[in-house]
């Protein structure tokens, strides 16, 4: 085998990538309904809570302001928890040993998972970001403030991502994936200021939310579109999530140990 | 073309499954209530080039053996060698060289059947441009150009599995495995994919080694077979070997009726000529030494008995005969028995 071929193999996780892009692109019901559900939750969290901006000390004037980017984190958590639904069926149609006896690193199925759900996860964020700002939203954090939004939103989502496969990839069943990612990511999404200031929650859900990879996803994300976002802060809870998420695509990667 | 040797060599192979967390993922390991002994000892050897038949009913092992020889299972103990290379310590190099059909079909039913010949290719890391003529040039030899730029999902079961064989073949292996290919395939879409393998073995010097349970395949198209029961290789050699090793005929009575079956047995087991009984349906088959001679004896003991026959026949040893005579049970009653 020559070097370039060698490269070529090396770059098997772009190929993979490339295939669940055609495959969603395929699915244009599955592109609408994606898409769907975040301008719902928008809309529908977006009258159902707006009086409580109203609450001294809330911290802030406009709710859909506010509710905005706990929605873009929110979504990204929420559809990068079935990420391990198309491991479990590539092992079920035989897709999966197919790769598995090609000469593909386990790292690349991981990496290229990873990068399919990061593409989707910027497009998805994008747009919430910018149905946020038609029904109201503010970003006086500008360009750079929206930019640090998706990338967090990205890296929370690689992080639930790496979870979901790692579930999928153990149990090999899809009710068992579906029990674990909605029991886990309710909470997960509540037990943070996605849609309430932690200020104006009970004090034990303020101290969870503190040890919530949702909340400092939420938070960084807020603050960064904020007036003058105060950077170094963003910054750690980015590296927190960046933590979380090397642990959780380790373990995926782990997971694929053969029997 | 490989220039490695297509050899393939299993050595002493052992595995149970039970208590791990992984064997829910494998056919024979379904079963949770103990430890279920998949392979236990099983050898064998594939001269490169021949097309190897691993024959036996489902739970047999012979999934499990496929599994370990691909590189995607692993041993409890013994050895594994393909095209030269010892599949245990560098799995990464036998994954390049070999192709492998899995049961499931393995196709990718949103992309075309085109896109997914590419897309293997492209694993294997070939060049663009090569990879194009390639692809055309199986999708050709399999009978698939019409429906190249077609979904795999919307392709029959005999089209699928020629899509899953031409994708094993994109970078040419010198070794293809292949784990029941023609179960759900009709007799025609069978004997196609055969004419296929068959001229691949002859044509490129592709080693094939296939699982399958059926009798007549089996007998029919590969070069050797090896019986697998229960985990373990009972029996090897060529199907005229193999039968010829079994001196003797076969008389088969139809009896008509499935009730008079068990009798029917008991009472050919109490001739000294009569070395084995078996039955299936309304069939009863006695093992005899000289079939034409045993008859007027095997006839009247029925008779005495008040066994009524519907028919009877001589036969020369099927490779029906041959399993039972090496698993110690009829291929039907061994399919019927297993969990999996």
């Amino acid at each position: 085998m020559n070097l370039s071929r060698m490269n070529l193999v090396r770059q098997a996780w772009a190929v993979l990538t490339g295939r669940y892009l055609r495959q969603l692109y395929r699915q244009p019901a599955v592109i609408g309904i994606t898409l769907t559900q975040p301008v719902i939750w928008l809309l529908l969290f977006g009258a159902l809570f707006k009086k409580v901006a109203e609450i001294p000390g809330f911290g802030s004037g406009n709710y859909i302001t506010y509710l905005t980017p706990g929605v873009v984190i929110m979504t990204a958590l929420f559809s990068s928890s079935w990420t391990g639904m198309s491991y479990i069926e590539d092992m079920d149609t035989g897709v999966m040993d197919r790769f598995l006896t090609a000469p593909v690193s386990r790292g690349a199925l991981i990496t290229a998972s990873l990068a399919y759900q990061a593409v989707t996860t910027i497009v998805q964020s994008a747009i919430i970001i910018a149905i946020g700002w038609g029904i109201g939203a503010a970003y006086p954090g500008g360009a750079a403030g929206v930019a640090a939004l998706i990338a967090v939103s990205v890296l929370i989502a690689l992080a639930m991502a790496g979870l979901s496969n790692g579930l999928g990839l153990l149990s090999g069943n899809r009710e068992t994936l579906i029990a674990a990612s909605t029991t886990l990511v309710l909470p997960l999404t509540f037990l943070s200021g996605a849609f309430l200031s932690l200020n104006v929650v009970p004090g034990w859900i303020a101290g969870v939310a503190r040890f919530n990879p949702v909340n400092w996803a939420a938070s960084a994300g807020r603050i960064a579109v904020g007036a003058h976002p105060p950077w170094a802060t963003v910054g750690s809870y980015a590296g927190f999530l960046a933590i979380a998420l090397a642990v959780t695509a380790l373990l995926s990667t782990r997971a694929f140990r053969v029997s | 073309m490989s220039e490695i040797s297509g050899s393939v060599e299993a050595c002493d192979l052992r595995k149970s499954y039970g208590g791990k967390r992984k064997a829910g993922r494998d056919k024979a390991g379904r079963d949770k209530a103990g430890t279920v002994r998949a392979l236990d000892g099983l050898s064998f050897s594939v001269t490169p080039g021949s097309v190897f038949a691993l024959l036996g009913p489902n739970g047999a092992g012979k999934t499990t053996t496929m599994r370990i020889l691909t590189t995607l299972s692993r041993p409890d103990d013994g050895r594994a060698v393909v095209a030269g290379i010892d599949v245990l310590r560098r799995p990464g190099r036998v994954r390049s060289v070999i192709g492998a059909v899995s049961q499931h079909s393995g196709a990718v039913g949103l992309l075309t059947g085109y896109e997914n010949l590419v897309l293997q290719g492209r694993i294997f890391g070939l060049p663009r441009k090569e990879l194009r003529s390639r692809v055309t040039e199986l999708l050709d030899k399999f009978d698939l150009a019409d429906a190249a730029g077609r979904q795999a999902r919307t392709y029959s079961g005999g089209m699928r599995r020629r899509l899953d064989v031409a994708a094993a073949l994109v970078h040419r292996p010198g070794v293809l495995f292949l784990d029941e290919p023609t179960t759900g395939l009709d007799p025609e879409g069978r004997a196609e994919l055969w004419a296929m393998l068959t001229g691949l073995s002859t044509g490129s010097g592709t080693t094939i080694l296939v699982t399958t349970h059926y009798l007549d395949e089996a007998d029919k198209y590969a070069n050797r077979i090896a019986i697998v029961d229960r985990g373990r290789v009972v029996a090897e050699g060529t199907s005229g070997h193999l039968k010829a090793e079994l001196e003797g005929d076969s008389v088969v009575l139809d009896l008509g009726e499935a009730g008079q079956v068990e009798r029917a047995e008991k009472a050919l087991a109490q001739l000294a000529q009569v070395r084995q009984t078996s039955s299936d349906g309304t069939v009863v088959r006695a093992r005899v030494a000289d079939g034409p001679r045993a008859l007027p004896a095997v006839l009247a003991q029925l008779e005495a008995d008040g066994i009524a026959v519907r028919s009877v026949t001589v036969a020369r040893p099927s490779l029906d005969d041959v399993y039972l005579h090496h698993a110690g049970r009829s291929f039907r009653q061994a399919e019927g028995s297993t969990v999996a």
